[in-house]
């Protein structure tokens, strides 16, 4: 018989070390990566009640939301951020966690380090304290952001309490058209789902639209599960799964590595497997996307006016009268031709390589607008190294762009990349919450790299399909 | 020590917006710490600071235990430091139309009473509780109500983390540990850990 079983539920019953009376399960966990934010007070709880870290060999650890991106020098400029710099050092030290610090070579956003090094792997559970940790669920595995208390408990146990998810199946079917990315993928899906729609469920992203993505477009969409409300999201492994993690540093190699790829390709959900629910939409349909509002739901095709308020659910207006008084836009009005102030290209959604030489692609021979800044963040170093080899810093700073070191930056604004008042941004990255990149009036615009680099030069949201020169 | 949280008595105080994200609860720029302590100060910072009328500038409202919300509250980042901050601020309990659920997470981790209710009836609590400040409201986690002066209305939450906070069992990390052996036979069958041929 058939196993009828999504990947979700048997990598789920893989790692079941015992379900409570009251359904919650005690779950194993692979693979811990941490960071500077979320980690320090969860050590702390170890200090306190006097435990090591398990199994130290599962946790691996980088530095990405304050480090600057300029200039790196130690001490920080930014006191409090050098003190959370010394004590993730001290706490890897200390309990013996492996720490890609800025010196290693490797360092970078925990999300674009994890599937790089290989630690990321089909089959896994693994956890983070960082909502997009559902990033790594590209590869087919099992992987959820955590809180802080949550982090002291997989250091202290290697496994945490947590309610099976139901699992949706989302589908989407054919070829995307020109100058639609995976970004505009994830953005249509959250549009249609809603912020909320995901809660209490897993994300399969399945169809003939993901099968033909490569492993960082995949990662792409994996990566805003979050914002859709869905805590993991995943796709099943496939022999471009394998290929990608196939020579990576912590991947086994020789019979091994066979023996991997042979097990990774059997979770996937076979043709029928079992679904709690199913969504079906056609890759035909969706055309570049931007946001509009301050939750990534408030989304419009970029050739789509902003929505009519009376014309919205009675429940959802108050929302998104909040969300046009803050960023200043009229209702019923075009999207593009919107003025930007700032252009973002970076973070763990898009700041892999496929994404630099696309933006890159567009960028070439022309001229960022006078009126912009615009800056390029890579998501790690190895990937800021291997655009340096390409060439691309010399074509992102000849239009303009700045060309930085590799960290979380803009996104969310912890470390000296802000944008001041009420500056606008067009941004590559997953959030336009109320303030999210660093100043409390600051405005966001999420497209995709392609498009930030449009905006770049136009000064204003552009249509990337329309958009001169490019061909796309 | 007990820790058992059966019900939670304070006075409330209301923000029915919906999608409120933990980047508004506790901006990105007071997570440059490494303890928790004083977050409680800059709960809601940036939404306080561009509205005086916000809830948690008010005075009739300080003081305040029991936080009166609407839908998917606490969506977005991670961050334990957003529940910490309502916390410390003196918050006790939320009611809310629904949450996002690593928030909802991270308030069983503090021992916060997260519980939902109906539209409707929480917009008659805020109403309530915005007319006649302050206004104690005293949510039951075992009968699963909040009563306000002659309002009741039910609330609910999902049994595993009721019974924690009843029970006071919501110290997850002794449990876990409490398992260790079950952990360490369970790595042997796990194949990543095997080599691939477990
Ligand atoms: S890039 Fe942004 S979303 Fe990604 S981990 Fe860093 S701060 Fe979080």
């Amino acid at each position: 018989m058939s196993d009828r079983r999504n990947l979700f539920n048997k990598v789920w019953n893989l790692h079941d070390v015992r379900t409570l009376p009251n359904d919650q399960t005690q779950l194993f966990i692979g693979l811990h990566l941490i960071h500077e934010v979320t980690s320090p007070q969860a050590f702390e709880i170890l200090r306190d009640r006097n435990l090591k870290v398990a199994y130290p060999n599962q946790t691996v650890a980088t530095v990405d939301h304050i480090v600057p991106t300029s200039d790196q020098s130690r001490p920080f400029q930014d006191g409090l951020a050098e003190k959370m710099m010394s004590a993730i050092e001290r706490n890897c030290d200390e309990f013996g966690v492996k720490l890609l610090n800025l010196k290693d070579g490797r360092q970078g956003i925990v999300h674009v380090v994890g599937p790089e090094q290989g630690l990321t792997q089909p089959g896994m559970t693994i956890v983070c304290g960082d909502s997009h940790t559902s990033t790594h669920g590209a590869f087919g595995a099992i992987a959820i952001g955590i809180g802080t208390s949550n982090v002291a408990q997989v250091l202290a146990t290697q496994t945490m309490f947590l309610s099976r998810p139901k699992v949706r199946r989302v589908v989407v079917n054919g070829n995307l058209a020109p100058g639609v990315y995976a970004k505009d993928v994830i953005l249509y899906i959250i549009q249609k789902l809603g912020v909320q729609g995901g809660v209490g469920y897993a994300y399969e992203y399945a169809g003939t639209t993901f099968d033909a993505m490569s492993m960082e477009e995949r990662m792409t969409v994996c990566n805003m599960s979050i914002e859709g409300g869905a805590r993991c999201g995943y796709i099943n492994p496939d022999e471009k799964t394998v290929e990608y993690l196939r020579g990576r540093p912590s991947v086994p190699t020789g019979d091994e590595f066979e023996r991997a790829a042979a097990w990774w390709l059997t979770l996937a959900s076979g043709d029928d497997a079992e679904f709690d629910d199913q969504v079906v939409y056609n890759a035909a349909d969706i055309e570049p996307t931007v946001t509009w509002g301050i939750t990534p739901a408030q989304s419009v095709g970029v050739s789509q006016p902003l929505p009519n308020v009376a014309d919205c659910d009675a429940g959802e207006q108050t929302l998104i009268k909040e969300a046009l008084d803050f960023m200043g836009l009229a209702e019923g009005e075009p999207v593009k031709g919107t003025p930007i102030d700032v252009a973002f290209i970076g973070s763990c959604t898009n700041s892999r390589m496929s994404d630099l030489r696309e933006a890159a692609r567009i960028v070439e021979g022309h001229k960022v607008a006078d009126s912009v800044k615009a800056i390029v963040v890579p998501g790690s170093q190895l990937v800021r190294q291997q655009a340096m080899q390409e060439g691309l810093h010399e074509v992102f700073e000849t239009a303009g762009f700045e060309w930085r070191e590799a960290g979380c930056s803009m996104c969310l604004a912890m470390n000296p990349d802000k944008l001041q008042g009420r500056e606008v941004c067009a941004s590559s990255s997953n959030r336009n919450f109320k303030g999210r990149q660093g100043s409390p009036t600051g405005r966001t615009l999420l497209m995709s790299p392609a498009m930030v680099a449009a905006a770049a030069i136009e000064g204003r949201v552009a249509d990337i399909r329309e958009f001169a020169g490019a061909t796309v | 020590m007990t820790n058992e949280i059966k019900s939670v008595n304070g006075t409330g105080i209301p923000l029915m917006l919906d999608d409120i994200d933990t980047d508004r609860i506790i901006p990105a720029r007071y997570l440059r710490c490494v303890t928790f302590d004083g977050l409680g100060d800059y709960a809601f910072e940036d939404d306080r600071q561009q509205d005086p009328r916000h809830p948690f500038n008010q005075s009739e409202f300080r003081g305040a235990s029991v936080l009166v919300a609407g839908r998917n509250f606490g969506c977005g980042s991670s961050r334990e430091h957003a529940p910490q901050s309502l916390m410390r601020w003196g918050i006790k309990a939320v009611i809310a139309e629904s949450f996002a659920e690593i928030f909802f997470g991270n308030c069983c981790s503090l021992g916060v009473a997260a519980v939902t209710a109906s539209r409707d009836d929480l917009d008659r609590l805020a109403a309530a509780v915005e007319a006649a400040p302050p206004l104690n409201i005293v949510v039951c986690l075992e009968s699963l109500t909040a009563t306000a002066g002659d309002l009741s209305l039910s609330v609910e939450m999902p049994s595993s983390a009721r019974e924690a906070l009843v029970s006071g069992e919501w110290d997850y990390l002794g449990q876990l540990l409490s398992a260790s052996c079950a952990i360490r036979e369970h790595i042997t069958t796990v194949p990543y850990l095997n080599a691939f041929s477990a």
